[in-house]
């Protein structure tokens, strides 16, 4: 029998506003614990929370961009659970009336993963286990969240993959986190179960919680969908569970403790006002929102005629789509701008982050410049790569390494200068090519471009030949 | 005239020193805080540190506000930097804040004299302040009596003259329950007027901090100073209308309705000061209009199962790990907040935090907490219709006068039932304010409520000044300290 995998993704993702949720405190990363705290995010008795606006405008930023519906009305609710890294035993959230809804990632193959939701609410504590002593740490206490959750639309781990590098791709294109999953400001919990391919009903479903990284949540994906695979196979049945994923075996194993089944007693949370979402508002954000990467793709491969894989390349990272943007304006092909982009600079950048962070020292305006000389015929294609290479290297401006005379070409009588004298040199050249050997002419166009410095155009020089030896 | 009044014009005068002042009211707490166990804590040497500040400024020529120099105290829920602040419990015992609640914040900046803070009911929760882990507080006109509660330490500190003023809280009834058992003042503001910035909640969506005073003119002034918006509390408005300016303005013509419902199962002898003073305003020109409020028959399921609900959540917080009490013996962490939990807290707030939790649990949400929710709406619109007819509405305070002593913990449910005509005021967030109104055959005090439109306690503090000008109760005990 065959199976297929169906999986729904809950998506933590970390907002980059400069304050928490609900104080002024600062939302840095990495300080030493404990001095990024208030008595409002330590939750001392007496203190009440104030709603960060910013952490608003950033969730309906992110549902915009997902294709959500924006609630007119929101108000946030208090999920109570015990914990040491919860100073107030509940954390601050949305239950039944979340920002956005009914949204849609689009993959590459066309299907689309539907977002059920996405709310705002508070990040926890960290416990810090030390020698057989447990230490808490508040510094994140407080730190604004999104928690985006999908329908269970995704198929296979590739699926997986590709939803959560785009919606990693967005939320960095509009802004709102780094989304950084190694510092934990993106993580996933995975709700995955297998039914009989074909089938509409859904199996008992696994949830995997807490997963920081794009490879370990396609190996656990693959390897729970064998496990639960097995289990119908042997005629057993897979348990609804919360699971954890060991990278070092990849294998899941049920959790104890906070993550088990939980009773968390919702109610309104009372400290805090109904959130009124004004349509004026929803509308300036929508103005404000950055071209998204699906749009920037087809743009790239319709109107740019660049191929579906460079184009993909280019949209990856924000500062890349964004110096290609403006290297790429008024061109009459653009291409030729995305191809020093894919070549010669890539060539520069080793790592994914270095390409993410796209730090070069050419402005765009530069090479949008040298671009337009091109195509103006000014300036050979030749001269260009390696005039590129030293403004790379210098961060000097393309004037510097193409010369006035480089780029006003050659007249029509130094063009026949040179090629007369080529002429009198090649005695056998012409020769030969006079007696029908056509390929003799390329030799002595060879010695012209030689002596032009690469100024000349082989073209104008080829007709130039014919005409001068007749 | 007013107490504050009194004393802002001798100090004014340089009649007496502010230090002078503070140190008779010093006196005073020395003197009975045995018998009454007002206080839990007593700030002597702060107190007295600011009074001269207030004096080296009268010295100095500079005018005072009418707060300024006049000994008064905050109930022990409210925080203090750097002053123990208990909730009148094991489990915040030794916790001294970091941080002052906005109201102490304004009243510190109006240069208030605080003398200490008052006893109460274990996180408020109590109608006798005998929950409290330090003893109850008694009633200052018979020791045998309690003062009620929660704000018992505070209204046994006012009506036994060991304050000028005390600033409570009230979720159900806490202010203006003890304030009519001990005779005094206690107004109940709009919820939102007053920020609740530093008041550690018992049930977030009631609580609103209040003042505790002699007189309805003193309640006026203390109000004014501390409604006040407070971007710290988002559900803080601040109050709408300053009430001092016009506690006089004539009141003919007034409607004060009475419900039926306030006055079932009542004390005949409450019925008939209450109603007594119905008859006080007619003959001052205000017209008595009769009406059914049946929507109060749910206010008290409506209010035990909300506020519990809510405090169940807030009082999450106690597990021993950042501040307050925590247990010697235990064995990792789970094991360690159970404990303390166990220890720290009393019996009536176990008891709150069960009901409310399983109010909220799974299952058991719908047919509790949901209800509870929609029949909230109910009660608030039928306040809404009743205030179509009338400008306040008088009822009891209270359905009898102050128990002995020990009598509200015998029987917990027979005490939620006496918080009947308190509840639905801060179910509907309603302003209200109890003024005393006679007393009974015993000798203890009668008080009597006049409830508010929201925001309007312009209106509800001039029907009251009214009232008040126009009777003689209890009138030798409205003096302060002898000077």
């Amino acid at each position: 029998m065959k199976y297929e995998m169906v999986a729904g993704f809950e998506t933590h993702v970390e907002l980059s506003t400069n304050t928490k949720i609900f104080c002024s405190c600062t939302t840095a990363f990495g300080a030493e614990p404990n001095t990024h705290c208030c008595p409002v995010c330590i939750g001392l008795p007496g203190t009440l929370p104030k709603l960060n606006e910013k952490v608003v405008e950033y969730a309906i930023m992110a549902g915009l961009a997902t294709n959500c519906e924006i609630a007119e009305i929101a108000k946030m609710d208090r999920k109570n659970y015990c914990y040491p890294d919860l100073p107030k035993a509940y954390q601050i959230s949305q239950y039944d009336k979340p920002l956005c809804e009914h949204g849609y990632i689009e993959l590459s193959n066309g299907r689309k993963i539907r977002i059920t939701r996405i709310h705002i609410e508070e990040d926890a504590g960290k416990l810090i286990h030390n020698h057989g002593d447990t230490y808490v740490d508040y510094n994140r206490g407080g730190v604004p969240l999104i928690e985006i959750v999908s329908e269970p639309d995704i198929r296979s781990p590739e699926e997986a993959r590709e939803y959560v590098e785009k919606l990693q791709q967005i939320m960095r294109y509009i802004g709102v986190s780094d989304c950084r999953m190694q510092e934990g400001s993106m993580r996933c919990d995975v709700n995955i179960s297998v039914r009989e391919a074909g089938s509409e009903k859904l199996g008992t479903r696994t949830e995997i919680k807490n997963m920081n990284s794009i490879t370990f949540i396609t190996k656990a994906m693959q390897y729970e969908f064998e496990r639960q695979v097995d289990l119908i196979e042997a005629g057993e049945k897979v348990v609804q569970e919360t699971l954890r994923y060991d990278d070092a075996t990849n294998t899941t194993s049920p959790m104890r403790g906070k993550e088990d089944a939980h009773d968390y007693r919702y109610f309104r949370e009372p400290d805090l006002v109904t959130i009124k979402v004004e349509r004026e508002q929803v509308e300036k954000i929508k103005a404000c929102l950055p071209e998204l990467p699906n749009k920037k793709l087809d743009r790239y491969i319709n109107e740019y005629e660049i191929s579906e894989k460079d184009s993909a390349l280019l949209v990856k990272y924000r500062n890349i789509a964004e110096y290609f943007d403006k290297a790429a304006q008024g061109l009459k092909t653009p291409k030729s701008a995305a191809n020093f982009i894919l070549t010669q600079i890539f060539r520069r950048l080793e790592t994914e982050a270095d390409k993410e962070a796209f730090d070069i020292k050419t402005l765009p305006e530069q090479l949008n410049k040298m671009c337009k000389l091109i195509e103006s015929g000014k300036l050979k294609n030749s001269l260009a790569k390696s005039a590129l290479e030293k403004m790379l290297d210098s961060g000097e401006n393309i004037e510097k390494f193409v010369s006035e005379e480089d780029m006003a070409g050659l007249d029509d009588a130094a063009l026949t200068k040179l090629c007369q004298d080529a002429i009198n040199n090649s005695a056998n050249a012409v020769a030969d090519y006079k007696s029908g050997k056509e390929k003799a002419l390329m030799s002595i166009l060879g010695f012209v471009m030689k002596n032009s410095k690469g100024r000349a155009d082989a073209n104008a020089v080829k007709e130039k030949l014919k005409e001068l030896i007749g | 005239m007013g107490l504050i009044k009194k004393y802002h014009d001798l100090l004014v005068k340089k009649e007496i020193s502010c230090v002078e002042l503070t140190q008779k009211y010093l006196d005073e707490i020395n003197k009975s805080n045995g018998d009454l166990n007002a206080y839990i804590t007593v700030t002597d040497e702060l107190a007295l540190e600011n009074a001269k500040k207030v004096d080296a400024k009268i010295k100095a020529g500079e005018e005072i506000s009418l707060l300024e120099g006049i000994p008064m105290t905050l109930k022990d829920n409210i925080s203090t930097k750097g002053v123990e602040t208990t909730c009148a419990s094991k489990i915040l015992s030794g916790y001294k804040p970091i941080y002052d609640a906005t109201v102490y914040e304004i009243l510190k900046s109006s240069g208030a004299v605080m003398l200490g803070k008052t006893n109460m009911d274990e996180f408020a929760m109590g109608s006798s302040s005998e929950t409290s882990y330090f003893g109850g507080s008694k009633n200052p006109h018979n020791l045998s009596c309690c003062a009620g509660g929660s704000s018992g330490g505070g209204a046994s500190a006012v009506g036994g003259n060991l304050a000028v003023y005390a600033i409570g809280s009230d979720t159900g009834g806490s202010i203006r329950q003890p304030a009519s058992f001990c005779g005094v003042v206690g107004l109940k503001p709009t919820y939102g007027a007053v920020s609740r910035y530093g008041l550690i909640a018992y049930a977030s969506s009631f609580d609103q901090i209040g003042p505790i005073t002699k007189t309805v003119e003193d309640a006026s002034i203390v109000f004014d100073a501390i409604s006040k918006y407070d971007e710290k509390d988002s559900t803080s408005t601040g109050s709408n209308y300053e009430t001092f300016n016009t506690l006089n303005d004539d009141i003919k013509g007034k409607k004060i309705g009475i419900a039926y419902e306030y006055l079932n199962g009542v004390k005949d002898e409450v019925k008939e000061a209450v109603l007594n003073a119905s008859k006080v305003y007619e003959s001052l020109g205000a017209e008595i209009v009769y009406f059914n409020l049946k929507e109060l028959d749910y206010a008290l399921p409506v209010y035990y199962i909300l506020a519990c609900a809510e405090a169940s959540s807030n009082l999450g917080r106690y597990d021993g790990i950042r501040y307050g009490y925590k247990c010697e013996h235990y064995e990792g962490t789970h094991d360690m907040i159970c404990r303390t939990r166990s220890e720290g807290f009393g019996e009536e707030v176990k008891r709150r935090i069960l009901l409310g939790t399983y109010v909220l649990s799974a299952g058991y949400y719908d047919a509790y907490y949901k209800k509870a929710q929609n029949l909230r709406g109910s009660i608030v619109r039928a306040f809404d219709r009743a205030f179509a007819d009338c400008d306040v509405i008088l009822a009891p305070t209270v359905p009898m006068t102050a128990f002995k002593l020990g009598k509200a913990q015998f029987d917990p449910i027979e005490t939620y039932l006496t918080d009947i005509c308190t509840v639905p005021v801060n179910i509907a967030s309603l302003p209200a304010v109890s003024v005393p109104c006679g007393i009974d055959k015993e000798g203890l005090p009668i008080g009597m409520q006049l409830i508010g439109r929201k925001f309007d306690e312009k209106t509800l503090l001039n029907i009251a000044y009214k009232y008040e000008q126009s009777t003689d109760n209890l009138k030798e005990t409205k003096w302060g300290v002898k000077l």
